[in-house]
C-alpha cells in the first residue's frame, strides 16, 4: 500500500542557505554606502553651528582639522572648559603651531600654500579659545581657514 | 491527510533583489561633504605706521560676552544686521561709485571700496553667535554682489545668474559656456564690492 505510505520522517526540510551570501553582501553594501568615514575619533562635544552663506570645502586642496569643544562624556577628567583636539588627542594651545608644521611636512611642496585649516568648533565653545587658535595660526602663517558649519538658518544658532 | 514536506523556495532571484537594493542606496545616498565659511587671516606684520581711515568708512560691529550685538554703538538684533550692512556698503557717499544704489548719505561710507566692516568680539562670546554674525556679514556682501551680477550678467551674456550661481558654475566641470568670460565677470564684481572685513583682536 505504497499510496498511503507515511513520509519518511516528517521533520522540517533543511533551509536553503544559498541566499545567505546575498544577504551578507546586501548588508555589506548598505554599510559601505551609508558610512561616513571619520578621520579622528572625537573626545569632545562637536555640534557644529549652522549657516547659510557657506562654501563647499574643496577637497582638492589639503585640509587640516582642528577640533574644539567641551570634553564629552567619559572624558570629564579633562575639565569642563573647552579644549583643543588635534588628531586623536587633547592638545595645548602651544601645540597648534607644531601640528601645522607637521601637517605641512607631510605635503608635497607645491601644495603647502593651499593648506586650509578647517576649524570644527562646538557651538557652545566661546570665542576666547577660537581667537587664541587663530592667533597661533597667524604665527605659523597658516592663513587660510574655514569655519566648518552645517547648512541651515543661522538664526537658529542662538536658540 | 498525508503530511507534505514544504516545497523549497527558489532563491535564484535573491541576487536580483540584493542588487536592486544596492542600486537604490547607491543612488539615494549622498556622501557628506564639509562646508563652511572661508576666511583669510591677516598676516602678522611689524609695520608700525597706521593707515588713517575715516571714521565714517568704518562699520563697527561689537559682539559682547552676553552675545549682545552693538552696531555703530547701537543695540541691534542679529536679523537686522544684514540690511544695515548692505545699507552701509552701498551708501556711495562721495558718488564715485556708478553702480551703487545707496542713499548717498555723506555721513556714511564713501564707496564700497573704502567701506570697511570691523568685527570685534570678546572672549566670552559664544561661537554660535559669532558664526551667525559672520554669516550675516557674508550675506550682506552676497546680496550686493548678486544684484550686481544680475546687471552685469545680462550685458555679458550670462542671463539670470547671480553671483553665487556664477561661482558655482565656474567650479562646475559640466558648465557649458565661456568660463574665461565668466571668470572676468566674477573678478570684476569682486573688485567692485571687495570683501573688507577686519577683525579686531
Amino acid at each position: 500500500m505504497s499510496k498511503f505510505k507515511k513520509k519518511t520522517d516528517g521533520g522540517l526540510p533543511a533551509i536553503s542557505t544559498a541566499s545567505l551570501p546575498d544577504i551578507v553582501f546586501m548588508l555589506l553594501f548598505f554599510f559601505m554606502v551609508a558610512t561616513v568615514m571619520r578621520e579622528n575619533s572625537l573626545k569632545i562635544k562637536n555640534a557644529l553651528p549652522v549657516a547659510n552663506q557657506v562654501e563647499k570645502l574643496d577637497k582638492k586642496n589639503p585640509v587640516s582639522y582642528i577640533y574644539m569643544g567641551k570634553p564629552s562624556d567619559g572624558f570629564e577628567k579633562y575639565g569642563t572648559e573647552s579644549r583643543i583636539q588635534l588628531n586623536d588627542q587633547f592638545a595645548e594651545l602651544s601645540e597648534v603651531g607644531a601640528f601645522i608644521s607637521a601637517e605641512r611636512a607631510a605635503l608635497r611642496e607645491e601644495l603647502i600654500p593651499f593648506l586650509t585649516v578647517a576649524l570644527k568648533v562646538d557651538k557652545e565653545a566661546n570665542m576666547g579659545i577660537v581667537g587664541d587658535v587663530k592667533q597661533e595660526l597667524r604665527k605659523v602663517n597658516a592663513l587660510k581657514i574655514n569655519y566648518t558649519t552645517g547648512v541651515g538658518d543661522a538664526m537658529k544658532n542662538m536658540e | 491527510m498525508a503530511k507534505r514536506s514544504a516545497p523549497e523556495v527558489n532563491a535564484g532571484s535573491m541576487a536580483d533583489i540584493a542588487f536592486l537594493l544596492l542600486i537604490f542606496f547607491l543612488v539615494t545616498t549622498t556622501i557628506e561633504k564639509d562646508s563652511g565659511i572661508n576666511r583669510k587671516l591677516p598676516p602678522i606684520e611689524e609695520t608700525e605706521e597706521d593707515v588713517i581711515i575715516k571714521q565714517k568708512n568704518i562699520f563697527t560691529v561689537l559682539l559682547n560676552g552676553k552675545d549682545q550685538l552693538l552696531v555703530e554703538d547701537e543695540l541691534m538684533e542679529i536679523k537686522d544686521l544684514r540690511a544695515a550692512a548692505v545699507e552701509f556698503l552701498d551708501n556711495n557717499g562721495d558718488q564715485s561709485c556708478t553702480y551703487c544704489k545707496g542713499a548717498k548719505d555723506t555721513s556714511s561710507s564713501d564707496n564700497p571700496d573704502k567701506a570697511i566692516i570691523s568685527l570685534k568680539n570678546e572672549r566670552e562670546t559664544s561661537y554660535a553667535a559669532y558664526i551667525s554674525v559672520q554669516n550675516e556679514l557674508v550675506a550682506a556682501y552676497n546680496v550686493l554682489r548678486n544684484k550686481r551680477a544680475l546687471e552685469l550678467g545680462s550685458q555679458k551674456g550670462f542671463l539670470d545668474m547671480n553671483f553665487v550661481q556664477m561661482q558655482k558654475n565656474y567650479k562646475d566641470a559640466r558648465f557649458v559656456g565661456n568660463k574665461t568670460k565668466l571668470k572676468e565677470v566674477i573678478d570684476q564684481i569682486k573688485v567692485e564690492y571687495p570683501q573688507k572685513l577686519s577683525e579686531v583682536q
